[in-house]
């Protein structure tokens, strides 16, 4: 499946501390195919977008990474428990918030039809605001400029629910951001912050995605760190949990300061990672551990 | 946990008479076990739904009572017997004393 | 009985065992199941526990009981702090006397499925899992 290069046999031999004897692990099948409610068919392995000339042949969405029981939770919305939280947020899709007495549906209508699309290509460029900006940006911008609301909790609740109701009305299409043009410094930063090697361990992004996928540190089964699947339901936390939220666990588990979520590298990042996946399908609200 | 409970059932829209549906449901909540601890090591009490039951047109399909090992946001699954055009109804009892219910209407195909 | 040297770690392999939570765990899943049976014979046929082998997480494993005939089903965790998981009744527009849940458990053990037949006998089935510990943070 992989070319055991030597980056490759160094990159392991750099977590030997933390990658036990892993024999007794099969790795995954990378051949499984995701369907979801019998009609929805999810891309979980591509080749590679060209940008990242040659660092990986192959993209793998998260959910090949993960075991039996969770990858068929994810093929049915009544068994997935994401979905209760995108009903939650279609809820307050409709419900007039704010001094301007708006909900999202008074500029929006139907979410079915004016969102359909939109978590493709996010994190994106906007010429309005002359900067890029994320799916939480955009929805927190709706709340003060336009319904005159309070901003959400970036990592909150209510923001990764609304957030699960968006990225919804894409599932099922290629992820494609762009990376060039006026976002192409922003993602130039998202990367350099990927190979970047930080904290008291000394592990970039890719030391633990791009080097060793497929392989176990101690019982978790490494995926390549895709983001395609977010928001993600995790088994470990039983609630939806946002992109930057989930960078600030990575950065912490390399004993790092991290940023914070919404902060401009973790925006940089999650364009650079969201490229990573470009081809995949969008796959959210998923399922993982 | 009154607030921002929000069941999700699965029953077909249709059925034949006397045929077997698979049901499943969902429902958001924390299912707070009375184990953990908060930052200041106080025990956070318990708050779970205790019971959950699933009719048809009055008559009993499953009586399930819960405990705290049940997962947050408890999933049920399994298979009921549609005599007749009718109604499911599910009701969760919350340890609070609220109760949280919906139905689904199945039609005869 | 004389303190000797053998008989003192006796006592102390005794007074380990009660003190060594797994034990006291089983035992309270052994009383539960008596308290379910009222310590009638328990058979092994007619029940089937399906459960991963290994837990993605021990947070949420899915696990699903099936008993033809079964009026009730007791779901216990033998290993968790308290052993009881649920206790699922089934009506008479139950198909099949069957059930799926999510569950929580406390580590790697035995989950344990006790149905009561219509007959007023009993059925017993167990499995293990293994319940691991993440490499990122739990």
């Amino acid at each position: 499946m992989k070319n055991t290069s030597l980056k490759r046999i160094l990159g392991t031999m750099g977590f030997a501390a933390l990658m036990g004897a892993n024999a007794a692990f099969a790795g995954a099948d990378l051949d499984k195919e995701l369907i979801i409610n019998g009609e929805t068919k999810i891309v979980t392995r591509t080749a590679a977008p060209t940008h990242m000339d040659g660092a990986l042949d192959e993209i793998f969405s998260g959910w090949i990474f993960r075991k039996d029981e969770t990858q068929a939770a994810q093929m049915d919305d009544f068994d997935n428990p994401g979905m209760i939280f995108v009903d939650i947020a279609q809820d307050t899709w409709n419900t007039v918030e704010g001094s301007e007495g708006k909900s999202c549906a008074s500029c929006h209508d139907a979410v079915e039809n004016s969102m359909a699309g939109v978590k493709a290509t996010y994190p994106k460029w906007r010429e309005e605001a002359g900067a890029v900006r994320s799916i939480d940006m955009e929805i927190n911008n709706c709340r003060t400029e336009r319904m005159g609301a309070k901003p959400w909790k970036l990592t909150g609740g209510k923001m990764t629910a609304m957030n699960a109701l968006v990225t919804l009305q894409s599932r099922g299409m290629p992820v494609n951001v762009s990376i060039d043009g006026p976002a192409q410094s922003m993602w130039e930063r998202g990367k350099e912050m990927y190979y970047s090697k930080t904290g008291q361990l000394e592990m970039s992004c890719a030391n633990c995605h791009e080097d060793n996928y497929d392989l176990h540190i101690r019982a978790d089964h490494l995926s390549q760190g895709q983001i395609n699947g977010f928001p993600v339901y995790r088994l470990k936390n039983a609630k939806l949990n946002s992109v930057h939220a989930r960078f600030k666990g990575c950065v912490r588990d390399t004993r790092a300061q991290t940023y914070k979520p919404g902060s401009e590298a973790f925006l940089a990042l999650e364009l650079y990672v969201t490229s990573r996946g470009n081809g995949l399908s969008v796959e959210g609200p998923s399922i993982r551990n | 946990m009154a607030s921002g409970v929000k069941p999700r059932v699965k029953v077909p829209k249709t059925a034949a008479a006397g045929s077997s549906i698979t049901i499943k449901t969902l429902i958001s909540h924390k299912m707070e076990s009375g184990r953990r601890k908060d930052k200041e090591g106080n025990v956070i009490p318990r708050s779970i739904i205790n019971r959950f039951t699933c009719d048809f047109n009055g008559q009993n399909v499953i009586d399930v009572a819960m405990e705290p090992a049940i997962s947050t946001n408890p999933f049920f699954q399994f298979d009921a017997t549609v005599p007749e055009a009718g109604e499911f109804k599910f009701t969760w009892y919350d340890d609070d004393g609220d109760v949280y219910e919906a139905t689904k209407s199945v039609a005869i195909a | 009985m004389e303190l000797t040297r053998r008989n003192a770690l006796v006592v102390g392999a005794g007074a380990f065992a009660a003190t060594f939570l797994p034990f006291q765990a089983y035992a309270a899943a052994d009383e539960a199941i008596a308290a379910f049976t009222g310590g009638a014979d328990v058979g092994t046929d007619g029940i089937t526990l399906i459960s991963p082998e290994i837990a993605e997480n021990g947070n949420t494993v899915p696990v699903s009981v099936d008993a033809p005939g079964a009026v009730s089903i007791l779901l216990l965790a033998a290993g968790n702090p308290e052993p009881g998981v649920a206790l699922a009744n089934f009506g008479p527009l139950a198909t099949k006397q069957s059930v799926g849940m999510r569950i929580r458990l406390a580590g790697t053990q035995d989950v344990i499925a006790i149905a009561k037949m219509a007959d007023g006998s009993f059925v017993k089935t167990s499995n293990a899992i293994k319940v691991t510990i993440g490499g990122c943070g739990g």
